[in-house]
């Protein structure tokens, strides 16, 4: 999977559990959750899509390093390899 | 001048016969008389004529079949002068005597009127209409002479929904919402005497064990640990059950069974608590899947009644993100609320030295006629031990 | 358990009840010497003698009227009218005399007689030979009408009239005597006042009796094929109906069909018909529909007389345009 499909692929599972939420004006470089009203539960639903759709599981001790749009896409690119 | 013309009487018709004449040439038709019976194939049927006039001449016989739209009478409009259309000379004559006796009466066919009202319904579809709220008018029947049968009601009541009426406004829902929710702060606030005491409690132990946990598990079976909160709460309540009490009037009725009652925002504002029944009872693993199971339905809008009624005690937690402490109203009937502040590092006396560790405030708010301070506390100890040793829960 | 024909099972309760009873009697045109025109009592004069099996003149009228008297009297009459046709002769006595005189005495006399008849068509015996009268005798109050469809009914129901005391009418078709089956032939008296259902199903319910009942079975054969699962009702008893057990069908199936080899006009089919609209008139989903014999005289060349009586054929189609 390329980069871009990655992302579309993010904001799309984004989308499903936020689905009032505009996921155009999503800054990429900030905290998702400063921007989007998504609790502990809805990023457990979205990493639990992320592992169906794209086969990647994902630890808890990484969850730190998955904040921002632009870092969930880099730490799943690099998985993905 | 207008013709009468043979008319579509079927979505298949392609002929009719023409059984009789009602009306001969010179009278006088109305709109809506009944001008001519036509045999189809599934009956007879009388068809009106749907203009004001006088019959010029009859072009066709009883008894003849011509197809669809074959014209079949002449008929001089109100008003018009007496037409010099010309008449084929062989079908005047014919027409103008009485036509001979039409053919034996055929008892077995009834003649149905084509402005007949809605369609025959079997008893025993009216009776399964009835039942299953299905709407007649809306059924199409497949018997004969149109007649809805039983499987036609199920065909129908079994039919894609039609698209839903449009939800209402996100606002209009949104403020009927903040009027349920004014009612019964406002009641609470005025009917139950509250008091709330709190508890700084250490999660090093807690945190710890979730993270090796959750390690240890696939990703779908993960645990959050607002169910870990909840296991220890349900647990503690055994041990003071008088806080799993409703207010029956003048008096707390205390419950067997723990129905705990999780406070959940909805998207765009507003909150509902509805219940996992029986949450003592339930493992970690179980206490999740039906904390995600009432997640996902209170924000669909797809909650059970029961799980609106039955909460014994409501738990909220600000998780991440929230304010250090919950000070709450408790949701009458219910006797008390467990709040929980959010998971945030704090400085602690550790044996005598200063460590850092991350801790939540807990809040025990509870009503002051049914349990006092003391109790309370007991409580709290009594989580506070449980979140010590989370493997245990 | 034993096997046998249904003409012998008749047969097998009449020697049971000659034995067992000695006012019980057997009357009728040839059930001594020539052993019963339908070989029933074949056998019966030599063992019991002539005082128990009777040899009658060809006078319906008077040996049924004579029954009627020696049940007034007491004995147990078994009178058999060698069918239906010839009955006619007789219902003066039946209709005037077995139905009525216990009302007519206020309740003093009893009628304990029982009338065993051939009944129906299919044989060629043509046009005056053919009827099937029944549902005339079943229109008639004071009296119980029996139509046995199976080899252990044509055993116990004989055995059960016996003990009414009240005048019974059993038919028996003429095409069910070489019928066989296994039966318990030590069984005694069977309930004579319920319907009975032989196949169950659920998507139509066939009503039949007697010599109807095999082509209902059959129908519902070849309907099971087809995917469409009917339900077969022998009603067993004509008067008084077992409606309670047809109806109940019917509230399952919504649909009925009602097999009657006698002419339609005037059935008994239309009555059965009437008391379903009547009682499950919200459960009908279809029209209730009889299959009947055509109104014509029964005709004698087979192939016309085959048409002329409800076969099965004619069932499956009928059932067939109510499941469309």
């Amino acid at each position: 999977m390329t980069e871009t499909e990655i992302r579309t692929t993010v904001l799309r599972l984004l989308g499903d559990v936020a689905p009032e939420a505009d996921m155009a004006a999503l800054k990429p470089d900030k905290r998702i959750r400063d921007q989007i009203d998504i609790d502990s539960m809805d990023a457990l639903n979205f990493l639990i899509a992320i592992d169906a759709e794209l086969g990647i599981d994902i630890p808890e001790a990484d969850y730190p390093k998955m904040t921002t749009l632009d870092n969930i896409v880099a730490y799943l690119s690099a998985k993905a390899g | 001048m207008a013709e009468f013309v043979m008319p579509i009487l079927g979505a298949d018709m392609e002929a009719g016969t023409l059984v009789a004449w009602r009306k001969q040439a010179g009278d006088r038709v109305a709109r809506g008389d009944i001008i001519a019976e036509v045999e189809t194939d599934k009956a007879d049927i009388e068809v009106e004529v749907f203009l004001d006039g006088v019959i010029e001449t009859l072009l066709v016989r009883e008894g003849e079949k011509v197809p669809v739209g074959t014209p079949l009478a002449v008929i001089r409009e109100e008003g018009a002068a007496p037409g010099a259309q010309p008449v084929s000379p062989a079908s005047a004559p014919a027409l103008a005597a009485r036509p001979a006796p039409s053919a034996a009466p055929k008892a077995a066919r009834r003649v149905v009127s084509a402005t007949a009202g809605a369609a025959p319904v079997s008893p025993a579809a009216r009776e399964l209409a009835r039942e299953l709220g299905v709407d007649l008018a809306a059924v199409v029947g497949t018997g004969p002479e149109g007649r809805i049968q039983r499987k036609d009601v199920l065909a129908a009541a079994h039919a894609p929904r039609e698209a839903p009426t449009a939800v209402p406004a996100a606002a209009e829902r949104q403020a009927r919402m903040r009027q349920a929710i004014a009612a019964a702060m406002s009641r609470s606030a005025r009917e139950i005497p509250h008091f709330h005491i709190s508890s700084t409690i250490d999660m090093t132990q807690a945190v710890a064990w979730l993270r090796e946990e959750n390690e240890r598990r696939p990703i779908a079976e993960r645990l959050l640990y607002g169910v870990v909160l909840l296991k220890a709460v349900a647990l503690a309540l055994r041990e003071v059950p008088e806080l799993n009490a409703v207010w029956a009037g003048d008096h707390p009725e205390p419950r067997e069974r723990i129905h705990a009652g999780i406070a959940i925002s909805l998207r765009g504002g507003g909150l509902v608590a509805p219940a996992i029944h029986d949450a003592d009872t339930l493992s970690l693993t179980q206490l999740m899947s039906s904390f995600r199971d009432l997640v996902q339905r209170a924000r669909a809008g797809s909650l059970r009644s029961s799980e609106i009624a039955d909460p014994t005690i409501t738990i909220t937690s600000l998780g991440e993100t929230g304010a250090e402490a919950v000070y709450g109203l408790i949701y009458p009937p219910q006797v008390a609320l467990v709040g929980f502040g959010r998971l945030t590092d704090r400085v602690v006396p550790v044996d005598g030295a200063i460590a850092v560790r991350p801790t939540i405030v807990a809040t025990l708010t509870a009503d002051h006629r049914v349990v006092d301070g003391h109790r309370g506390s007991v409580f709290l100890a009594a989580l506070d031990r449980l979140l010590q040793e989370p493997s245990t829960l | 358990m034993q096997r046998m024909t249904y003409r012998e099972a008749v047969r097998s309760a009449l020697r049971e009840a000659l034995a067992a009873d000695p006012s019980v009697f057997l009357m009728g045109e040839d059930v001594g010497r020539y052993g019963g025109a339908f070989a029933v009592s074949h056998g019966l004069l030599a063992e019991f003698g002539e005082e128990r099996v009777r040899d009658t003149p060809l006078s319906e009228s008077t040996f049924v009227g004579a029954g009627i008297g020696a049940a007034l009297n007491g004995m147990r009459p078994i009178v058999e009218v060698m069918t239906v046709n010839f009955s006619l002769l007789a219902m003066d006595q039946v209709l005037n005399n077995a139905a009525t005189l216990r009302y007519m005495s206020g309740g003093q006399f009893n009628i304990p007689l029982v009338v065993r008849m051939a009944t129906g068509g299919g044989r060629q015996l043509a046009a005056q030979h053919s009827h099937s009268l029944e549902g005339w005798y079943a229109h008639i109050p004071g009296i119980r009408v029996l139509a046995p469809a199976t080899v252990a009914d044509a055993r116990g129901m004989l055995l059960a009239a016996l003990r009414e005391p009240d005048p019974v009418f059993i038919f028996e078709h003429a095409t069910l005597y070489p019928m066989e089956d296994e039966i318990d032939e030590r069984a005694g008296a069977c309930d004579i006042r319920c319907a009975a259902v032989r196949r169950e199903g659920t998507d139509v319910t066939l009503v039949a009796s007697g010599g109807s009942l095999p082509k209902a079975m059959t129908a519902a054969e070849t309907l099971a094929d087809e995917g469409v699962q009917a339900e077969v009702i022998d009603l067993r008893t004509l008067r008084p109906l077992d409606m309670e057990t047809v109806v109940a069908s019917v509230v399952k199936t919504h649909r009925a069909v009602i097999v009657d080899e006698a002419w339609r006009t005037g059935s008994l089919a239309g009555e059965v018909s009437a008391q379903i609209m009547e009682r499950a008139f919200n459960a009908l989903d279809w029209p209730v529909q009889r299959v009947c014999g055509a109104e014509v005289p029964t005709p004698y060349a087979k192939h016309m007389e085959d048409a002329a009586l409800p076969r099965a054929e004619t069932v499956v189609e009928t059932v067939r345009e109510m499941v469309r």
